[in-house]
């Protein structure tokens, strides 16, 4: 069995999970109109680390013969974070470092800046391995890029990793910053709202971008657990439909979380809290509704954080699991930053205020390009 | 107007990877989406881009394009209408 | 549980087709990587006009599955039973470049939605799941090097905790000098048993 260690989060609105989850509670926005001709020719909304704020904070991270780019800095200072106040060795053997990203240094290929790594450092193996030697791990680290759905991803990959003895830790960081290639990528799909993301709304007109770091610590060892809270069942699974569009039936994520919950041993009704994706693109959000109507999970209290913190990308499966494991431990639920009227065909439970509930068992769902879908589900212990 | 439509259908072509495709295989009456020739949603993400870097025509609302996207005559008309 | 078997593999290298080690088709005149991957697509004649729409590097995905499969009857199995775990090196490189060339600079920026959407490589996956309507468990690796260890290891996993049971694993990469794709089969009938020994061995042929 997989256990939950520790967690961080780097984002628009803090640099702990613990800052986080408060400023979720208490309705903090991070996106924000970005004026930044270099990253936009026009004013866009979009949830950016305050770099400023952090920089203190990253001059610590240094190494003799290398350089690091902010996103490299900022989730090894995230991984830093999350190290502290546990016995994870690092150094050692039994412990695994997974990449999470979908983009990674991608603002090397911009040729009209100066960068001062090397080039090379686009290639994402190359980013994850910078990563994981700073820490001095010997074994070689595995980097997933599998779209939005790549922390979901890999922290199902670790849990299975550890299930089969493979690992002691495995550390999982997942990380992607605001750039020039994305915003111009989105834009172009027409799928940026001009207000701050509204998911699961009836008037929700497409995904604010968001910038961040996470990482979560799992372990095979239950008495390392302060967090109480262990893995029971993950999945993926494709749509086999439309490379940009998501299934109409939403056919992967029902499959996804089939799968999981088949893993987990547990039926529909166990299932305190879903914490979807929650694009708030107007065929995403309806999708989702499809998948949780289908498994009859309809008053399953069900939220999300993209309203406030954006879409991460390779760190959104990631920073969202560990609010989930926030939510749980405070025995709290989230309200979702920008829904206010039901704008779906199912009638499904989206919170609208902070409220106290008992989460025994959660389950998190993502989506993305490729057909992609993924599904966890975890529980105190 | 036969003019713009005959550039169109060039450039459709050539944007849409539309392999195996002559001009003359185009009826310009006909849908672009459905049953016609049959393009997706990222092609008519791309018939925005098109418009706007051939023509200079911004297509702000993507609801508009459902009209405009109709038939390549359609689209010869918004052009014409619509180019400063 | 039993164990995995693999039953078919093919490689596309140097404008070379080989499927399970043979050389089945090979086009000396085309030194380009483009016109070759038209070339075998005619050879093939999938009759998939999806085909043209994608990027090279999913084209090369795709026609290096349609060699995979084509004898294959993948409907003796649950299409969320059938997996994809690929890997590469570059990502998708030579597309985030062409991305990369609609918006570098100011007074030619027109970012093109069917170039964007291909700079994820578990397209790659999306794409063959689309042809082969497949359900079942993804996911894409980014590693410097074809590592037999790491996917025999991750396929291995799903197969025990039975989240499936017939794979299609490998490699597909291209860089601005290179490419190759090499893909196989897995299911539990068969002769050669897999492990990475064995992976990595028809690998080299």
């Amino acid at each position: 069995m997989a256990y939950f260690l520790s967690t961080n989060i780097i984002s628009s609105i803090g640099f702990t999970s613990e800052e986080n989850f408060s400023a979720l509670k208490n309705g903090v926005i991070g996106i924000k109109p970005v004026s930044e001709p270099s990253l936009y020719p026009e004013d866009f909304m979009a949830a950016t680390i305050n770099r400023a704020a952090l920089k203190q904070k990253l001059i610590s991270i240094q190494a003799a013969e290398i350089d690091f780019t902010f996103l490299e800095r900022t989730m090894i200072y995230s991984i830093k974070q999350s190290l502290e106040n546990t016995n994870v060795d690092p150094k050692s053997k039994s412990t695994l470092f997974i990449i999470s990203t979908t983009k990674g240094n991608v603002d090397l290929l911009e040729k009209s800046k100066r960068h001062d790594v090397d080039p090379e450092r686009v290639a994402l193996w190359r980013m994850a391995e910078v990563i994981s030697s700073f820490f001095g791990n010997p074994n070689k680290a595995i980097c997933i890029s599998n779209a939005c759905i790549s922390g979901v991803l890999a922290l199902n990959t670790a849990a299975m990793y550890i299930n089969a003895d493979q690992y002691e830790n495995i550390i999982v960081c997942g990380g992607d910053i605001i750039s020039r290639f994305v915003v111009s990528g989105f834009m172009s799909f027409l799928s940026l709202s001009d207000e701050p993301c509204k998911p699961f709304d009836r008037d929700r007109n497409g995904l604010s971008l968001g910038e961040a770091a996470g990482t979560i610590i799992l372990s095979k060892n239950p008495s390392a657990s302060k967090q109480g809270i262990k893995f029971i069942g993950g999945a993926t699974a494709n749509d086999a439909n439309h490379i940009s569009g998501p299934s109409r039936t939403a056919e992967g994520s029902y499959i996804a979380i089939k799968k999981a919950m088949s893993e987990a041993g547990i039926s529909p009704g166990q299932i305190d809290h879903i914490s979807a994706h929650g694009t708030a693109t107007p065929y995403n959000d309806e999708m989702e509704s499809i998948a949780i109507s289908r498994h009859n999970l309809q008053d399953a209290a069900t939220n999300g954080i993209k309203g406030s913190v954006g879409h991460t990308l390779g760190a959104a499966g990631i920073i969202e699991t560990a609010i989930l494991l926030e939510e749980m431990r405070n025995n709290t639920l989230l309200k979702t930053s920008g829904y206010k009227n039901h704008g779906l065909s199912e009638q499904i439970n989206i919170s609208t205020e902070n409220s106290v509930l008992e989460l025994n068992t959660c389950l998190k769902m993502a989506s993305g390009f490729g057909g992609s879908n993924a599904a966890l589900i975890i529980q105190k212990i | 107007m036969d003019d713009l439509i005959q550039k169109l259908k060039v450039q459709i072509i050539e944007q849409l990877n539309l392999e195996d495709m002559e001009p003359e295989d185009i009826n310009p009456k006909e849908p672009l989406f459905g049953e016609g020739l049959g393009l997706d949603s990222i092609d008519a993400l791309e018939l925005i881009v098109l418009m706007e870097k051939e023509y200079g025509i911004k297509i702000q609302n993507p609801k508009d394009g459902q009209k405009i996207f109709r038939s390549i005559e359609t689209m010869a008309s918004y052009i014409q209408m619509n180019q400063k | 549980m039993g164990k995995l078997f693999i039953n078919k593999y093919c490689h596309i290298k140097n404008n070379k087709v080989f499927l399970d080690g043979k050389l089945v088709f090979s086009d000396d005149e085309d030194h380009d990587m483009k016109p070759f991957l038209k070339s075998v697509y005619r050879f093939l004649k999938p009759s998939y006009n999806k085909f043209f729409k994608m990027d090279e590097i999913s084209k090369l995905a795709y026609l290096c599955s349609e060699y995979l499969l084509q004898d294959f009857d993948l409907s003796a199995f649950n299409k969320d039973e059938i997996a994809i775990v690929l890997s590469n090196s570059y990502s998708t490189l030579i597309t985030d470049q062409n991305h990369q060339n609609t918006i570098e600079v100011a007074d030619n920026f027109f970012p093109s939605p069917s170039i964007f959407v291909y700079t994820l490589p578990n397209i790659m996956i999306g794409e063959i799941a689309i042809r082969h309507k497949i359900n079942g468990e993804n996911i894409f690796f980014i590693v410097e090097n074809f590592d037999a260890g790491l996917l025999t290891d991750h396929i291995n996993n799903l197969y025990l905790t039975r989240k499936a049971k017939v794979f299609i694993g490998g490699w597909v990469n291209m860089g601005p000098e290179s490419y190759e794709a090499f893909l196989y089969l897995l299911s539990p009938s068969g002769q050669t048993g897999n492990n990475a020994l064995e992976i990595e061995k028809i690998y080299n042929t």
